[in-house]
């Protein structure tokens, strides 16, 4: 019970990480209406970025506000130097300008880091289990889930709530119109991308500790991120939250209790060959079977 | 219909010219003893290949697929599969791996075309990224070290596939038999369909066209293409790995047929060249160019981050240049005319 429990938790955490990448790749398809496959690459970049502040500084949370800071400033770049012409071109446009995006980040990052990867040591006071309704839990899990719950909380607000928020959700339904009521849309775009490679880069540091911090670790996670946009939607942040958490979910639970279940129908050498390769399958049947009952996604934002 | 002669233009001679020059090939490697460049162009027809059958739903059909790398490691692990299980007969093999992916074609795509836009983009991956952790899972077949094939495919005597000029020769007729069907494809009626759900899918529903149909007629055949080109290139490797399926490879095939010009039979085929000579020769131009400036070590030491160039040079072709290799030769060709005219 008590490891169910924990691989609960350990699935909540998975699933609330996997939704600040998706939210970020949603967040700027809805709004720009753009293919983003170098999400990943920001994701990495903000993992690497966070080594470097924390050996550098010695603090893992300056670390991680240098290494947040320093992908916002990375992302606004890439949308200033290279997003921003690719913006109303077909979507084919995208995935081949961000695919080579992806090329020209894992080269830079093998130039100025080299091909080993980094490792991100955590401080003592997250390495001690915490204690929660009574059973041990690892406090830097914990804190993650803290965090990005606090995080999907602020963008809600952000969202719903605030001016910035009124015209990102205006910009997305109509750009001309927002750009002729006198808002500068160029610079509401730049910061949405600054936003969304934030989040990218938030998920990279924060699962940086628990993965190493190597090159093209942004691309497996990035191929989670898009099933879940698909599941969820694309452009629908309460869709990527909804989808993250079923993906979480399933994933973590599948990969610790799959190969029992599958034990008990087949026989144990069957069994084990197979496990590994249908647990790792079960997300894209969630997937295949959402697209069967709805092919826009769960919580469609409507037009695309 | 009876076999017209395309059209006398700088485009078509260029084409031809290049299809030519594949088949002596060989023979320049033969008298100047390169085998490497043997090695290099067995692997580019093959590639060729695929990228001719990812044209047929990218640049006709208007489908986006993002994972069309999955049938090259459909087709090789069949042939790697059945190799170690000891079945090394052609007659087994090939049918068993074209058979597998027509049917993986059939089952994701009939998935997969019901959606549209941004959704197929990423459903073709996640599919293709499907089938690559699968594989890597199963220990039997190597896993992520992927599988060594000891013995290449047999069929008859005389043709002998690990004899390297057989098998580029092999590799060759099937391409050019593959262009030919894909010329006749296209120019058929079934081929006017698909272009016409590429240009409007909704009018063409309104004639009283089952739009999904065509398409997903089109999906499997370019599956099965692909799917020969991944037992093509097992064999040319002896060895399958998941890295044959992975989605950096899917984006290199769509690289390829962008670079050639989309929607052209012999695109593809000139951007499968143009991109895996400029991966063998980008180093080097980095490294030529770069002695004045940096001096020969750093320049030898530059050329490894080849590819910091070449993205940025894909972000160009996208921006600057859509017709790709074939929209430039007509565009050339044009300019001819016109002078010649006035």
């Amino acid at each position: 019970m008590t490891l169910f429990i924990e691989q609960c938790l350990n699935g909540l955490q998975f699933g609330l990480l996997l939704f600040m990448l998706a939210a970020g790749l949603t967040l700027v398809f809805g709004i720009m209406d753009l293919v983003n496959l170098a999400h990943g690459s920001l994701y990495m970049m903000g993992a690497y970025f966070a080594a470097t502040f924390t050996a550098l500084t010695g603090s893992f949370i300056a670390g991680a506000v240098l290494g947040l800071a320093a992908t916002l400033v990375v992302g606004m770049a890439v949308e200033v130097i290279a997003m921003r012409r690719l913006y109303g071109r077909d979507h084919l446009d995208h995935v081949l300008g961000t695919f080579g995006l992806i090329l020209f980040f894992n080269e830079l990052v093998r130039i100025i880091w080299g091909p080993a990867g980094l490792s991100l040591p955590l401080p003592g006071w997250l390495q001690q289990p915490v204690s929660i309704l009574g059973f041990q839990y690892s406090a830097y899990k914990f804190s993650i889930i803290v965090v990005s719950l606090a995080v999907a909380a602020g963008l809600y607000l952000l969202v719903m709530r605030t001016r910035t928020g009124m015209l990102i959700r205006a910009g997305a339904s109509n750009r001309e119109m927002v750009g002729a009521l006198g808002v500068n849309i160029k610079l509401l775009y730049t910061l949405v991308f600054g936003l969304g490679a934030a989040l990218a880069g938030l998920a990279g540091l924060m699962n940086a500790p628990i993965l190493t911090v190597q090159i093209g670790m942004g691309e497996n996670i990035l191929i989670l991120a898009f099933v879940i946009t698909v599941i969820g939607g694309i452009g629908s942040i309460r869709g990527a939250l909804v989808a993250a958490l079923f993906v979480g979910f399933i994933d973590t639970l599948g990969r610790s209790y799959f190969p029992d279940i599958l034990r008990e129908m087949l026989s144990p050498t069957a069994a084990s060959t197979l496990a590994p390769a249908l647990s790792s399958m079960l997300i894209y049947l969630l997937m295949a079977i959402v697209l069967i009952v709805k092919p826009e996604g769960l919580f469609s934002a409507g037009h695309r | 219909m009876p076999f017209r002669l395309p059209p006398l233009t700088l485009r078509n001679v260029v084409v031809a010219l290049v299809l030519i020059a594949l088949a002596l090939l060989p023979v320049y490697s033969q008298l100047a003893g390169d085998r490497f460049a043997l090695t290099l162009f067995t692997r580019i027809v093959i590639l060729a290949l695929s990228a001719l059958s990812l044209n047929l739903i990218l640049g006709f059909g208007g489908m986006m697929s993002f994972g069309h790398a999955v049938y090259l490691g459909i087709g090789g692990y069949a042939v790697g599969m059945l190799a170690k299980e000891g079945i090394y007969s052609g007659f087994i093999q090939w049918p068993v791996a074209i058979a597998a992916s027509a049917l993986f074609a059939l089952v994701t795509g009939a998935l997969s075309l019901r959606t549209r836009g941004v959704y197929f983009i990423m459903i073709t991956l996640a599919f293709a990224q499907m089938a690559y952790y699968i594989v890597s899972g199963i220990a039997r077949y190597g896993g992520d070290d992927g599988l060594t094939i000891y013995k290449r495919s047999e069929f008859f005597d005389a043709l002998n596939l690990s004899n390297k000029t057989q098998f580029y020769y092999v590799c060759l007729v099937i391409l050019y038999l593959a262009i030919y069907f894909v010329y006749r494809l296209v120019n058929s009626r079934f081929g006017m369909v698909l272009q016409g759900t590429r240009s409007n899918d909704a009018r063409m529903r309104a004639i009283g066209f089952s739009t999904y149909r065509y398409k997903l007629t089109a999906f499997v055949i370019a599956g099965v293409l692909c799917g020969i080109s991944g037992i093509l290139l097992a064999n040319q490797a002896d060895f399958v790995s998941p890295s044959m399926m992975y989605w950096t490879r899917s984006g290199d095939l769509i690289i390829m047929v962008v670079l050639g010009g989309m929607g052209t039979v012999a695109g593809p085929v000139m951007g499968a060249i143009a991109f895996l000579v400029l991966e063998e020769i980008l180093p080097i131009l980095i490294k030529l160019g770069g002695v004045p400036f940096v001096g020969a070590s750093a320049a030898a030491r530059a050329s490894e981050y080849w590819m910091i160039v070449m993205g940025p040079l894909l972000l160009l072709v996208v921006l600057f240049a859509r017709g790709g290799i074939d929209g430039l030769l007509n565009l050339i060709g044009d300019k001819f005319k016109q002078r010649g005219r006035s």
